[in-house]
């Protein structure tokens, strides 16, 4: 049986970015508690990484938070053009500052301004270097992901072998079965 | 926040609300604080007079391009107050940092840099930067640091060797009217480095959102519906869109050519075009933007064979139009300008009056030695000069005014664009437009384009075209402006000089001053309000930003009242320093068909019409009405004004007297 599910995603478009860092902004502002009463870009979910002088432009957006940082790191260029260390990468990192609390060091991640039509960065950013779009993907029944259960049936499996956490089901089958 | 140079002493000082209900912020305290603290005796490279960087009050805010640095002084050039401005990311910056200025004092001993990371402030050794470019120092710094985040406001050589029309830069922006940036060199500063991470509040959060996405869907409806019957840069929103507009006919055709002089009727054909398109579209890496704006005013320039800077606006035909020269050139040597932060209006000027002086024998061969044959050569000459403050450019460092009289031998006739000693926009016209010449004539900021705005520059040729244009004119502050407008033709009875009448002129130039005035408290960018037609800022929607943002309780008549306040003061400052009414007046050759009576007209019923006497003092009752007791005070202690005596004296004009 298929099932669809509906994918978020914001296209990035770094020629068409002005620089303006209005997506800064309105995102720090949207998450401010309470709402709107304060922005701060270096609270935001989005970050332009922009150097003027090199024309190095990229909105790049908050992504999963890492323990630890990757063994090694990465640097493009394109078109003759460098651009930063991970610059393309979206994690909250032990690496770099971007995406952290000021304050606290809590890693943050964009939530694309849930409860909004779409996210306000996007429009907010007239320069159209951020569009949003939604598309339907099919997916696969068994390809879906394991549930709770298998999850942590399978944790349980890898620290304490599988043998184990089966005995273990059979004894609570019958101690609990009446 | 307060700095003092002599000493190394820094000291923060809280911003008094009072003051910010009275005179809101950037301009406003700025003029404030100048009045308290700078006498008029104090000359401009005295450690007495302040150099004060104000963000205004709700830069950093969520309200679409309100990002502007108000820095104001004491002007080596005019003697009275400079307030020239930039846009750029600087001032939201200090507002993250936790501050609304930096006011600087005295003088530094060493060349030192300003560093403003949140609560810690240092100021730094800057040794190695002398004789750097703006640019570069900001690279250096932010290197050195190890803060790419940190936004970097810097002179060049010109401000360090005190030229009269020294910038600040800062990126994209500059601060450039005014020297400013000679002032910022003769207190020893190369820099001011902040870097902020704080939050910055409003005080009725979904109000003030509401606000500013109205006003974001009033620009983006703006931008769909460009003004018709108006030439192509006067259609949108922003400045002049010279780095995205290629025709360059108008411009050519209708400004002066070399000093100030010669207009090229035909000069704009296709090959011209092609040749200049070419040239900027291999230049222009990418059209950019100040903070939290979509307007895409400046660019990023990269010449061949030449560091990359970036460039806004008109400066893009200054250089290229001083030398006779073309725009490959005026790219060209705007990079070396922006590096040594010279302005882009008075440099070329200076050095087009200088060949001028040289082609008429009042200076010689010898006065210039070494100098190469070709335009555009000399002008590289000429600058390199002037920053240094070499020979011959060291007088004409001080600018046209003051190097006309250094020079003597008739020099001044030379000199012949100025305004309060500083040089104008190349133009000269032929008929008087009255609201041109009150705005000209009053002005304070020394820029035109720093006073027009909001109201057509020329009528519409149909009635049609008129109806249309007031149909959806929602930022009049009173319904007779839109009828000033339907009824303004061409030529007859309503045209240029005696329409719009006297009063209608004063009406109007009142409105455009006021909203240039309520930005530069405000931090707003005139391009997305008082200088463009139908901006989406307003005498309607500000009270309620302030309201909203600031949490002082605002509508339009006290908004009105606060913005002629410190528009008043600021006026106070420079009667103080001896500004009268001799010094209003556009250059005598800015129109062909002048009206001197018809000028003393306006100039006397403006003047009542702001509050001021014969001689454009404010009067006694006037500051008295403004909360302005103190200036009136003061006035009549140093015998400006004499209290019981006729505040509208029986004098004698001299406004039309040849210069």
């Amino acid at each position: 049986m298929k099932k669809t599910k509906i994918i978020k995603n914001i296209i990035i478009d770094v020629d068409k970015c002005n620089g303006c860092r209005a997506c800064e902004v309105i995102c720090s502002s949207f998450h401010a508690m309470p709402k709107y009463s304060n922005n701060n870009p270096e609270r935001s979910r989005i970050r332009v990484i922009h150097e003027p002088l090199r024309d190095v432009y990229v909105p790049i957006y908050a992504g999963e938070y890492a323990v630890a940082e990757c063994a090694g790191r990465d640097k493009y260029i394109i078109d003759g053009k460098e651009y930063d260390e991970c610059a393309f990468c979206r994690a909250s990192c032990p690496s770099r500052d971007l995406f952290k609390e000021p304050d606290s060091g809590l890693p943050l991640k964009c939530d694309m301004c849930e409860g909004e039509d779409e996210p306000l960065c996007v429009k907010w950013c007239l320069a159209e270097a951020l569009i949003y779009e939604e598309r339907e993907v099919e997916i696969e029944e068994d390809e879906e992901a394991p549930d709770e259960i298998a999850i942590g049936l399978e944790s349980l499996a890898n620290k304490h072998g599988m043998e184990k956490v089966i005995d273990t089901i059979a004894q609570l089958s019958k101690t609990l079965k009446s | 926040m307060e700095i003092d140079l002599s000493r190394g002493n820094i000291e923060k000082v809280a911003t008094d609300p009072r003051d910010t209900e009275l005179y809101l912020g950037g301009l406003g305290t700025n003029a404030k604080i100048l009045w308290d603290r700078v006498p008029p005796e104090v000359e401009p490279f005295s450690p007495e007079n302040l150099l004060i960087f104000g963000a205004g009050l709700l830069c950093g805010t969520p309200a679409t391009g309100c990002n502007r640095t108000i820095v104001s002084t004491i002007s080596p050039q005019t003697k009275l107050l400079a307030f020239s401005m930039m846009g750029g990311f600087w001032a939201p910056e200090l507002k993250y940092a936790g501050y609304d200025k930096v006011v600087l004092r005295g003088k530094s001993p060493e060349l030192v840099y300003l560093w403003i990371h949140d609560d810690k402030v240092e100021i730094r050794d800057a040794a190695h930067l002398r004789g750097k470019g703006a640019i570069e120092t900001a690279e250096l710094i932010k290197a050195e640091l190890n803060e790419p985040k940190a936004q970097v406001a810097a002179i060049g050589m010109a401000g360090e060797n005190r030229v009269f029309y020294a910038s600040v830069e800062q990126g994209r922006s500059s601060a450039s009217r005014g020297g400013i940036g000679a002032v910022m060199g003769d207190k020893g500063l190369k820099a001011i480095v902040v870097r902020g991470t704080k939050d910055l509040n409003v005080a009725q959060p979904a109000e003030y959102m509401e606000l500013c996405n109205e006003v974001l869907e009033y620009i983006k409806h703006r931008e769909d519906n460009p003004i018709p019957g108006v030439m192509p840069i006067l259609a949108g929103l922003g400045s002049p869109q010279e780095m995205k507009v290629h025709d360059e006919k108008w411009h050519t055709e209708n400004f002066m050519w070399g000093n100030s002089r010669e207009r090229k009727r035909d000069f704009w054909n296709d090959e011209v075009a092609k040749e200049w398109t070419e040239t900027m579209e291999k230049a222009r890496t990418r059209l950019i933007s100040c903070f939290n704006c979509p307007m895409k005013c400046g660019a990023t320039i990269s010449m061949p064979g030449l560091p990359t800077y970036m460039m806004k606006c008109f400066t893009k035909l200054t250089y290229t139009m001083g030398a006779f020269s073309d725009l490959d050139f005026g790219l060209r040597i705007a990079q070396k300008a922006t590096e040594y932060g010279v302005d882009g209006f008075s440099a070329p000027q200076v050095m087009a009056f200088a060949l001028e002086l040289l082609e008429n024998g009042i200076l010689t061969d010898e006065d210039f030695p070494e100098m190469p044959e070709d335009s555009e050569g000399r002008f590289f000459y000429l600058l390199d000069k002037i920053v240094r403050r070499e020979g011959i450019g060291d007088i004409l460092a001080d600018g046209t005014h003051w190097a006309a009289e250094r020079i003597g031998k008739g020099a001044a006739a030379y000199a012949h664009n100025n305004i309060k000693k500083t040089e104008q926009l190349p133009l000269k016209l032929s008929m008087l437009n009255p609201v041109y010449f009150l705005m000209y004539a009053t002005g304070e900021k020394m820029n035109i384009t720093q006073i027009e705005g909001q109201f057509p520059q020329a009528p519409f040729a149909t009635k049609e075209e008129r109806e249309a244009f007031v149909s959806d004119w929602i930022q009049v502050p009173d319904e007779k402006f839109k009828q000033y407008l339907l009824d303004w033709e061409f030529r007859g009875e309503n045209s240029n000089p005696y329409y719009p009448t006297v009063q209608m002129s004063c009406d109007i130039v009142d409105w455009q001053e006021t909203m240039h005035y309520i930005d530069d408290a405000l931090g707003q960018c005139a391009g997305l309000s008082s200088f463009p037609l139908k901006p989406p800022y307003h005498i309607h929607n500000y009270p309620k930003f302030i309201s909203a943002g600031a949490g002082i309780e605002m509508d339009e008549e006290k908004l009105k009242q606060a913005a002629k306040r410190y528009r008043t003061l600021v006026r106070a400052l420079n009667t103080r320093r001896g500004m009268r009414r001799k010094d209003e007046k556009p250059p005598a050759n800015h129109w062909k068909k002048r009206f001197p009576e018809l000028e003393e007209e306006l100039l006397d019923t403006y003047y009542k019409f702001k509050g001021w006497n014969k001689e454009g003092i404010p009067t006694i009752e006037s500051l008295h009405e403004l909360g302005l007791g103190y200036v009136s005070d003061d006035f009549i202690e140093r015998g400006i004004l004499v209290e019981g005596e006729e505040d509208f004296p029986q004098e004698v004009s001299a406004a039309t007297e040849e210069s």
